[in-house]
């Protein structure tokens, strides 16, 4: 797309778009491109000495059992903050979308999780949670159930499935409340007159009309519980107990930053690069064909 | 609604207000915890209501140093944070308003390959590039910094591909009216473009401030010196000295501080953030 009218200038449009091309330049495609680079190499800790090793670093990386558990992990965890995210917030909005009277406030109230930082959302749920003093392990634990996510593993999960869905529920429930509010009254009121009661018309109408909302929705959750969950693990398990919950971007931090294995966490960078360009190319493919009504 | 059902509509205060609790639960804990002692909270179970500290705690978590483990205290972290969330938003802003002209209102050479260049960054976060990027900061000179701790951030595309799609709705009469008046690029942009683009610069800024309030990874790697820890830094390190030891009432009451800001920001421009929201992710 273009305008019709343009300014003309040789110099002017590059001064402007200087600024922009500058900063991805140096701190976009170059470090991008030094990841892909390094992926192929093998370096001591040091920088004292580089080699080429061509797809060593990947071959390492997937016929290792860490990393390919940790693959695994992410896709469990992205699955469960996913789906439990987007069912939990499609209830939501389906009743807000019902009522008026004090649909500002809930509507204000659910929104507060998205201001929160990650991290403190899982030092909040750390403290609810906490083997010691937690007030949520305490009554657990009055009802038989030992709560510690620090000895065990699908506890930990648990945790921080609990605590990323709570911070992402304010964005999926905006959505599908926009989505419900853009159906046509008509059609509600239409299959109301033919003896549809409010069942039906959510499973034959409501749900099918959200359905681009609802992808939408999945693509943009399983981006956040793969990236933007960090802050939530690092606060509240750090990976832990052993690596069941270390995600691959934790892995990628802790294989980088703290066992200073630079070729392997270039190679899980490059792989990570690789999954979310087609995670964005999945939901731009969609976006074009997106339903119109 | 088309019918009203009395049962429905009771369902579903009923549902809300359930979710609503769950919702806001550990947040009252986080604001009840910060009103007690510590010796209170770890006491199991730590008290549901309110008690007779919270002058205090937030006292000692605004001013005091020394029992944070650190020896800056809250205040100055949140004046960090502050700068760093600003310097994102405005940066991201002001190159965003002038790349986004550039390629709507100019014809040059390589504006596909520039355009298409900008496009890529919207698909990698920082997040995926931690390692590379720290090195290339590091090679700057610019850990520590505050320059270090916003310029990688502000390299994305969000911000351009929305004024991008705002000017190609701006009618081409505008120009053609300006370039009448004898008016040159720039001065059609500051005296015209830019206050019609206020919406979307109000909904940038509510989404932006939040991003760069909340950061967390980046300044992790970055910030060595603790002057220069944002408030999100501060709080993980204040549990750093395992569970035992960690003053929870401080914690919760600096954890409450470091909410304030961007949930202010949430409610106030609530219009705002919700037309942001659902902009960026077009």
């Amino acid at each position: 797309m273009e305008k019709r009218v343009l300014f003309r200038s040789t110099w002017l449009p590059w001064v402007l778009i200087a600024p922009q091309l500058a900063i991805i330049g140096v701190f976009f495609f170059l470090p991008a491109g030094q990841a892909v680079l390094q992926s192929f190499q093998l370096e001591d800790a040091f920088g004292m000495s580089r080699e080429w090793v061509g797809l060593e670093n990947f071959r390492q990386l997937l016929t290792n059992p860490d990393y390919l558990g940790s693959f695994q992990r992410t896709a469990v965890f992205s699955v469960l903050v996913a789906g439990i995210g987007i069912v939990v917030s499609l209830a939501l909005a389906i009743f807000a979308d019902r009522i008026v009277r004090f649909a500002m406030v809930y509507k204000t109230l659910l929104i507060v999780p998205y201001a929160v930082a990650p991290v403190i959302a899982g030092v909040l749920w750390v403290f609810l949670f906490s083997p010691s003093i937690g007030v949520v392990t305490y009554y657990l634990g009055r009802l038989g159930i030992t709560w510690n996510h620090l000895m065990n593993e699908n506890q930990a999960m648990a945790l921080i499935v609990l605590a990323s869905v709570w911070k992402q529920i304010s964005y999926n429930f905006l959505f599908f409340l926009a989505g419900l509010q853009s159906i046509p009254k008509a059609l509600i009121e239409a299959a109301s007159i033919d003896g549809a009661g409010p069942w039906r018309r959510f499973w034959n109408i409501q749900l099918p009309l959200l359905s681009p909302t609802t992808f939408f929705l999945l693509v943009i959750n399983i981006v956040y519980a793969f990236f933007d969950t960090f802050g939530i693990i690092d606060a509240a398990t750090q990976g832990g107990p052993g690596q069941s919950t270390s995600i691959l971007v934790y892995k990628v931090y802790l294989d980088g930053f703290k066992a200073l294995d630079l070729g392997g966490s270039a190679a899980q960078s490059v792989i990570l690069m690789a999954i979310v360009i087609v995670l964005t190319v999945i939901q731009f493919r969609y976006v074009e064909k997106k339903v119109q009504y | 609604m088309v019918d009203r059902n009395p049962w429905l509509t009771f369902l579903s205060h009923a549902v809300l207000i359930l979710g609503v609790a769950i919702v806001a639960f550990p947040l009252y804990l986080a604001l009840i915890a910060s009103t007690h002692t510590a010796e209170a909270i770890v006491q199991s179970p730590m008290p549901l209501l309110p008690g007779a500290h919270m002058w205090e705690n937030y006292r000692d978590a605004l001013v005091g140093s020394g029992k944070l483990g650190s020896t800056t205290n809250v205040m100055h972290m949140m004046w960090v944070s502050f700068v760093v969330a600003m310097i994102i938003t405005v940066g991201k802003i002001a190159i965003s308003l002038l790349s986004a002209f550039a390629i709507v209102y100019f014809r040059f050479p390589f504006k596909m390959l520039c355009f298409w260049a900008i496009f890529v960054t919207l698909m990698l976060p920082v997040e995926v590039r931690i390692l590379p990027t720290y090195k290339v900061v590091a090679d700057l000179g610019l850990l520590n910094s505050y320059a270090g701790l916003t310029l990688p951030l502000i390299a994305s595309a969000t911000a351009t591909f929305l004024f991008r799609q705002f000017f190609l709705t701006v009618p081409d009469e505008l120009v053609e009216a300006a370039r009448i008046d004898g008016a040159g690029p720039m001065r059609f942009f500051i005296d015209i473009l830019v206050p019609l683009s206020r919406t979307s610069i109000a909904a940038l800024f509510v989404i932006q401030f939040i991003y760069g309030w909340n950061q967390y990874l980046w300044p992790l790697l970055m910030t060595t010196s603790e002057d220069m820890y944002p408030v999100v830094i501060g709080i993980k390190r204040m549990l750093a000295g395992g569970e035992a030891a960690v003053d929870w009432n401080i914690v919760m009451a600096t954890a409450i501080l470091a909410m304030l800001p961007p949930t202010a920001v949430v409610i106030l421009m609530q219009k705002w953030f919700v037309k942001g929201l659902v902009d960026t992710e077009k």
